[in-house]
């Protein structure tokens, strides 16, 4: 969202149209994030399933960037329908505006996951079988959902102190589940790859790929569930550390391990029994130490703003008015409320998270003002 | 560990944040262990059981010299020489400022042969030639510094008063270390005065309860209409150019056109009164902004404490401790980008000092969603407690013992 100022409001309908040299300019971010990622990336992954025929991925795109990708870096989008075409890398559900509904709006949720389905089914030609939903946020309600909605399975992230005794190494059953099963992101393995991956600090750098194919080999349990940012490869991690011939070496590496191979979520599910049933009667993410949303919804500005924005919904709704409920959905992303966090922003450590704003007080200032913009135009369609 | 320091003004003798910092940095020097004796230009009622107090004025058989001077002449200085005394408006100095500064000089350095010590410590131009006699005197080392420079306080290096400026740069070239409170102004001084970068270290202002406003009164006034649903804005510093409490106003304009349900606080007093005052009848905001001239003390505790928004909208500020004074009493800060401040706080709203439009939209919407100004005060109240004067004591110690040893 641009820096929308309270002189816009009644002015500007426009909130994510910023055009300028800083990172508030999406399309400047697509474009500069699919150089430097998408395209090598899926490139290289595109020649690693042409190369290894045991290879298996698996993606979850929001709609909102398969839209941006689709008009500002179509190139992106044929990659990935290369990658899908193999069928061997698998398409993941969510929703489409990446938001929180299922915390705030049930009904809401299923309108965005069904829009979710039909860009999916639109660009890819398939039907996604295995759930994650925004930030790997779940609860047992989520996993119940997916249960009674015909999904093979949901992904979580797999928390110790949740897991107890248990490994994130074996698929699982989400309390009151009969089909779906639930698979746990192990979060050290993927960590090791998405932060530490650089971090000279660190005791295990350079992480070579013939090293973490050993660690994989090593873990016991019937799965290793690798899950991280995309932008690890080339963005988070540039191309200068070394990050893409890690991943070109890791499939042979991997095959060095007798009974290691690749598969994706749903060839997971479908090859081993669930181990035990997991209660997660909280919500658990993946973020920071916490795993939970107080990186959203954590002080009173994000509540506030996620509070006014989930209120507006039957009057929304009833416009019937689709400019009206897309804005209204965009304003629902999570990341706006990311923004606003101010868990990290004291100790001088500005820079332990990414944002586009000066403080998370000008991220609040500027979804406030837009959401006042929103108001209005609600305002006057009603009238 | 003993150092000689010359000041200028002292609470509750001063008028600006010069005398606070000399209290904070005091008292936390002392609270380290370190003895300081603090020399004063007169005598004054000072109380200060953690360091020894000096008045030059008392030292005997120093011959002092009529200085002859245009100083006075220009308006800033003037209203510098009537600022610098709130208690007695009479003055605490004579009519000359320069004339005053002159005498300090040349009594610094009989009164340092009469003191033992480690190091010479002069806070701004006003005790620098104190505290360069005191050096030349004993070959003790000398830091200086650097709290506000003539550039900060004129605007602008073309308005400067050539005297002030050599003065300045000659109690910086004479020191062994000068210390600024902002990376801000060690770049002016590094720019504008010449001083090798290494030479200069940056010491950030604190805050704690004893700089702190404390004391309660009731601004009856004030609290009725708070009680009526109005918002309170607050500008409180010296009235003059380098504060921009015209940018104050045309941002008030700004925001009355939005929402008339906010009231603005003009507190301090400066060679821009009269103007500020014409302005906002020419601005037709008259009845909106409240002039309360200069407070001290429960009257000052108060008006922070009513507002529900601090603003420091400096054309050029070395460091602005009152927006300290505002965060550790719990009221949300917006400050410009152009002070020393904004270096260390995280949690304060920034702007360009100039963009009026911008100062006006986050002022409207700190008034406008709660969630805001709650999310502020809070976590700036929080932030105060750590940017404390001891820290800065024990940077001021670690230099001093760079020196010594």
């Amino acid at each position: 969202m641009k820096r929308y100022s309270f002189f816009d409001v009644g002015n500007d309908p426009e909130y994510f149209n910023d055009r300028s040299d800083s990172d508030l300019n999406n399309r400047r971010i697509v474009e500069k994030v699919a150089r430097k990622s998408y395209i090598p990336a899926t490139r290289l992954l595109v020649a690693l399933l042409d190369r290894h025929p045991q290879m298996r991925a698996s993606f979850s795109f929001s709609g909102i960037a398969l839209e941006q990708m689709e008009r500002y870096v179509p190139e992106a989008i044929e990659l990935f329908k290369r990658a899908v075409d193999t069928g061997r890398v698998e398409v993941l559900g969510e929703t489409y505006y990446h938001s929180l509904a299922f915390f705030y709006s049930p009904v809401e949720f299923e309108s965005q996951v069904a829009k979710h389905r039909d860009i999916i089914r639109r660009i890819f030609g398939v039907r996604p079988r295995v759930f994650r939903n925004t930030e790997l946020s779940y609860r047992n309600d989520l996993g119940e959902w997916a249960d009674r909605n015909g999904y093979a399975g949901i992904i979580a992230e797999g928390w110790d102190p949740i897991l107890g005794w248990r490994s994130p190494n074996y698929v699982y059953t989400p309390k009151g589940s009969a089909n779906a099963r639930l698979l746990l992101k192990n979060y050290r393995l993927s960590d090791d790859v998405a932060f530490r991956f650089s971090s000279q600090q660190w005791s295990e750098w350079p992480l070579t790929a013939e090293k973490f194919a050993q660690w994989v080999g090593a873990a016991e349990g019937d799965t290793v569930n690798l899950f991280m940012d995309y932008e690890t490869f080339g963005e988070h991690q540039w191309e200068d550390t070394g990050i893409f011939n890690f991943l070109e070496r890791l499939p042979e590496e991997l095959a060095k391990n007798p009974g290691i191979d690749f598969k994706t979520p749903s060839e997971v599910i479908a090859s081993y029994d669930p181990r035990d049933e997991v209660d997660m009667p909280h919500v658990v993410t993946w973020a920071d130490t916490d795993r939970d949303l107080t990186a959203w919804v954590g002080n009173p500005m994000q509540q506030a703003a996620i509070d006014n924005v989930y209120a507006l919904e039957p009057a929304v709704m009833r416009t019937n008015d689709t400019k009206l409920i897309d804005d209204w959905r965009r304003l629902q992303t999570s990341d706006h409320f990311y923004y606003m966090c101010t868990k990290w922003f004291q100790d001088g450590d500005v820079h332990a998270y990414f944002s586009p704003y000066e403080s998370p007080y000008e991220a609040y200032i500027a979804y406030m003002n837009a959401l006042s913009d929103f108001r209005f135009r609600l305002e006057k369609q009603q009238r | 560990m003993r150092i000689l320091m010359f000041g200028w003004e002292f609470p509750p003798f001063n008028s600006g944040g010069l005398g606070v910092a000399c209290l904070g940095l005091t008292k936390a020097l002392s609270g380290l262990g370190v003895e300081v004796v603090f020399v004063m230009p007169k005598r004054l009622d000072i109380k200060t059981p953690w360091a020894k107090m000096v008045f030059a004025d008392s030292i005997t058989g120093v011959e002092t010299v009529a200085v002859n001077s245009t100083l006075t002449a220009y308006a800033t200085h003037k209203s510098y020489v009537r600022g610098y005394h709130p208690v007695e408006d009479a003055g605490i100095y004579g009519g000359s400022l320069i004339e005053e500064v002159t005498r300090y000089s040349l009594r610094g350095g009989a009164l340092a042969l009469q003191e033992q010590f480690d190091v010479i410590y002069a806070h701004d131009w006003l005790s620098f030639g104190a505290g360069a006699a005191a050096k030349r005197a004993t070959g003790k080392p000398l830091i200086v510094q650097v709290h506000a420079t003539e550039i900060d306080r004129t605007g602008s290096p073309w308005t400067v008063n050539n005297e002030v400026f050599a003065l300045e740069k000659a109690g910086m070239e004479a020191a062994d270390v000068v210390i600024t409170v902002s990376e801000m102004t060690k770049n002016i001084i590094v720019r504008e005065y010449g001083i090798a970068p290494e030479k200069v270290r940056v010491v950030y202002n604190g805050i704690d309860e004893a700089t702190a406003p404390s004391g309660s009164t009731s601004l009856p006034r004030l609290r009725s209409l708070k009680r009526a649903g109005y918002k309170f804005v607050l500008f409180l510093g010296r009235v003059t150019l380098q504060k921009g409490p015209d940018y104050f106003l045309r941002a008030a304009k700004r925001v009355l056109e939005r929402n008339p349900n906010v009231l603005f606080i003009l507190s301090g007093s400066g060679d821009m009164d009269a103007q500020m005052m014409r302005m906002s009848g020419e601005l037709g905001i008259g009845g909106r902004i409240f002039f309360t001239g200069f407070l001290h003390g429960a009257e000052r505790h108060e008006v922070y404490r009513t507002a529900d928004l601090f603003v420091m909208p400096s054309i050029s500020e070395p460091f602005g401790i009152a927006a300290l004074e505002a965060m550790k009493l719990g009221t949300p800060i917006l400050i410009s980008k152009q002070s020393g401040v904004s270096e260390v706080v995280n949690h304060a709203l920034k702007v360009d000092f100039w963009d009026v439009d911008e100062m006006a939209n986050k002022i409207l919407s700190v008034v406008g969603y709660p969630g805001l100004r709650e999310a502020l005060a809070e976590n700036a109240a929080r932030e105060a407690e750590m940017l404390t004067w001891r820290q800065a004591a024990s940077k001021v110690t670690g230099i001093v013992n760079e020196l010594v040893h």
